[in-house]
């Protein structure tokens, strides 16, 4: 009675020490103690080191005067703002063109992507020669190309190119007519809105009631009157509140308008044409993926080749395109650091440049840099994923 | 198990190599064997490789200096190129020993950014080049322009405070590299390139047509630069200041390349406390007691390296102003040796 409990506890000790499972939670404990001491180690050192050489740190930085000039800004600055307002500037500098550069690449890249599968020889070549062309050339190249080669060869603002006197085109960017909002343009403005939400949903009724029924609406001329006619009438209605102000040159520049500047312009083109390239070959390979026989037979249902891609081969295969896509709209994002090399402020320039030179803070910014840029990526994967996972549940 | 040996080792080497490299400038020079010095990617008359690729300028002679102080050989130093930008992060984290890279002397530089000025090198001030064909006078008339300009630079912020001190208006576009600017100004970007007037006058000669270009008559700043050390090491601080102000030395008491000789022979006080005929002031200083003999012969007193850069022996050609000895109408002024 006495010796056999002994006996079992000899034995599950023993036991214990080959037990393939608690060995390798003992080792892979003993492993992240060892990583955390060593992240404690490095930064308790960094702490160190930044104090005896009476490096300045902590975030403190803030909200102390920027005093430089930024070219673009989304949000009202000067230079009298602070730090932190300079990186609210960069950062939504940085979503801009990255938000657009997003949008514009995927429109080309479906287009080129299914171009390249076009049965018509010179539209399938070009879109062929477009994508071996963008993306076997480098990013950065191509962004300087844009910058240096096509806008920078335009005219100065004296000798601008215009469009009906209203659109200008020189070495300074493109400057287009601001809109004005006088008093009643806020009900043109709420009536566009009303009519561009009731368009979304008569696009959900309509589709509910097809699949239910059977029967079309015709979806497209009722939302070209929503969201086009309406606003016109309430336009007309309020006396035509909304005017243009005309740029003008005035001295250097245009005055008044809204300026595109050109290194704006150039990341935005290079970005999006770039991505747009590897879209196009995501898109085709979507394409190709989904087996022949779906659209023969869609074709033999009488469904017309526009229909037949459109609702039946590509939501087939966006189930292939969407996560190789979200890995390019992530590149696009951080591509869009390379702004850098032509002098568009976006987060690294001003954030990650100016001011971490002029307060030498590396470690606080580098870090704040770093985990935004983190944090727009995981948000775009998320929302991807999301996506994805939807589609994925269409699957029968 | 032997992984985690292996991290425990890396981790161990980590921590301890990091802790020990602290001050001690001077003897980690001494063991390199040369000096590591930090310089512009190319600005003519500071610091520019030549036609053989051999770095020169006034920047570069300094550090050329320092070496032949040490090494008595002024060509052990490795020069590394920095953008305005990166400077004084590459000083900061030990890649380079000395910064001499037209650098401005400013507070926060000298306190939060844990540098150290040595001295002033030279004396600028920031100004602004145009197109002569804009036919502008002043650069109060600048309302409205575009202006280019470098980066992490007090060129910029003046820029801002100019514009906005007299309420005009500006767009400015910021580049990370002098040569970027330049591009951009010579393209037709910005109507105004704005940077300290040596600057100026050196980026000048690399403009498509040089002679379209003016510079206003405006100097909008104080911009004293200087070599720059890491905080936390005295001795290796007063080596580089002292190699300047020994350069001056030499020049206010007419000992140069040419004269050396005769100074070495000289019974003038003074002087043999230069040449270190008479003291040991060198030793003082962690060097030998000819340092500014070694630094003399190979590369000359501040009067002979500012002619030969920047000035009227050079293609830039600018006056000694400011930057002449202060007996001589400038500021230039050293303490003495003694």
């Amino acid at each position: 009675m006495t010796v056999e409990p002994l006996g079992r506890a000899t034995r599950s000790r023993y036991a214990a020490v080959y037990d393939p499972k608690l060995r390798s939670i003992f080792y892979q404990s003993i492993l992240l103690a060892i990583l955390a001491w060593l992240a404690f180690e490095f930064a308790l050192n960094a702490k160190a080191n930044l104090q005896a050489q009476n490096i300045a740190t902590g975030f403190g930085f803030f909200d102390n005067t920027a005093g430089f000039g930024v070219n673009q800004s989304l949000i009202a600055y000067q230079e009298s703002d602070s730090y932190g307002r300079v990186f609210l500037v960069g950062l939504l500098n940085t979503l801009l063109v990255s938000a657009l550069g997003i949008a514009l690449a995927t429109v080309i890249g479906f287009l080129v992507g299914i171009g390249r599968l076009s049965g018509n020889w010179l539209i399938a070549r070009l879109a062929g020669g477009y994508v071996e062309l963008i993306r076997n050339l480098p990013l950065l190249f191509q962004i300087l190309f844009w910058y240096l080669a096509v806008l920078g060869a335009l005219p100065p603002p004296r000798a601008a190119m215009s469009v009906f006197d209203e659109i200008f085109l020189s070495n300074r960017g493109i400057v287009v007519p601001r809109p004005l909002f006088a008093e009643g343009a806020g009900v043109v403005l709420a009536v566009l809105a009303a009519g561009i939400a009731a368009t979304i949903a008569l696009c959900f009724w309509a589709r509910r009631r097809q699949e239910k029924t059977g029967r079309q609406f015709p979806v497209g001329r009722t939302a070209a009157g929503l969201i086009l006619g309406l606003p016109l009438i309430a336009l007309a209605a309020t006396g035509f509140p909304i005017g243009f102000e005309s740029p003008q040159l005035r001295g250097f520049n245009f005055v008044g308008g809204i300026t595109m500047i050109p290194e704006f312009v150039a990341l935005l083109i290079a970005l999006s044409t770039y991505t747009a390239a590897f879209i196009a070959e995501i898109v085709r390979a979507g394409i190709l993926a989904v087996p022949r026989g779906q659209s023969e037979a869609a074709y033999s249902l009488g469904l017309k080749p526009g229909r037949s891609m459109r609702l039946v081969v590509i939501p087939q295969a966006m189930r292939v395109i969407i996560p190789p896509l979200t890995s390019q709209f992530l590149n696009l994002t951080k591509n869009s650091s390379l702004a850098v090399g032509i002098g568009y402020p976006d987060l690294f320039a001003v954030f990650a440049g100016t001011t971490l030179n002029q307060t030498g803070q590396a470690i606080e910014i580098l870090a704040i840099t770093m985990a935004v840029y983190l944090f727009i990526s995981l948000v775009t994967s998320l929302l991807m994923n999301w996506y994805n996972a939807r589609l994925q549940l269409a699957e029968r | 198990m032997k992984s985690v040996m292996c991290r425990l080792a890396f981790a161990a080497i980590i921590a301890l190599t990091a802790q020990a490299a602290s001050a001690q400038t001077l003897k980690t020079v001494k063991e390199r064997g040369t000096l590591i010095c930090g310089v512009s990617q190319g600005l003519p008359g500071f610091s520019n490789p030549d036609d053989k690729g051999n770095w020169t300028g006034l920047d570069v002679d300094l550090c050329r200096a320092i070496a032949a102080a040490i090494f008595n050989d002024a060509k052990k130093v490795k020069f590394t190129p920095l953008s305005a930008k990166d400077r004084f992060t590459a000083l900061q984290s030990g890649e380079i020993d000395v910064l001499s890279r037209n650098s401005t002397w400013t507070s926060s530089r000298d306190s939060s950014l844990g540098l150290n000025f040595a001295a002033v090198s030279y004396y600028d001030g920031q100004g602004f080049m145009v197109r002569k064909s804009l036919k502008l006078n002043s650069a109060l008339e600048l309302t409205g322009a575009s202006v280019c300009t470098q980066t992490g630079t007090t060129t910029e912020l003046n820029l801002a405070d100019f514009f906005r001190a007299h309420k005009m208006k500006y767009e400015v576009i910021a580049f990370a590299t002098a040569d970027e600017t330049v591009k951009a100004y010579d393209g037709g970007r910005c109507d105004v390139f704005t940077s300290d007037v040596s600057q100026l006058y050196a980026e000048k000669l690399k403009l498509t047509n040089a002679n379209d270009h003016a510079i206003l008559p405006e100097v909008i700043s104080k911009e004293p630069l200087g070599p720059v050390v890491r905080h936390g090491d005295d001795q290796w601080f007063d080596i580089v200041k002292w190699t300047h102000y020994a350069m001056i030395n030499a020049e206010e008491l007419g000992v140069s390349t040419k004269t050396l000789d005769e100074a070495l022979k000289s019974a003038k006080p003074d002087v043999k406390r230069l040449v270190g005929t008479e003291g040991n002031y060198g030793e003082q200083l962690g060097l030998t007691k000819d340092w500014v003999v070694r630094i003399i012969k190979q590369v000359g007193n501040y009067g002979e390296t500012f002619d030969r850069n920047v000035g009227p022996g050079s293609r830039l050609g600018i006056a000694r102003g400011l930057n002449n000895l202060w007996n001589n109408g400038g500021i230039q002024y050293a303490p003495p040796i003694r």
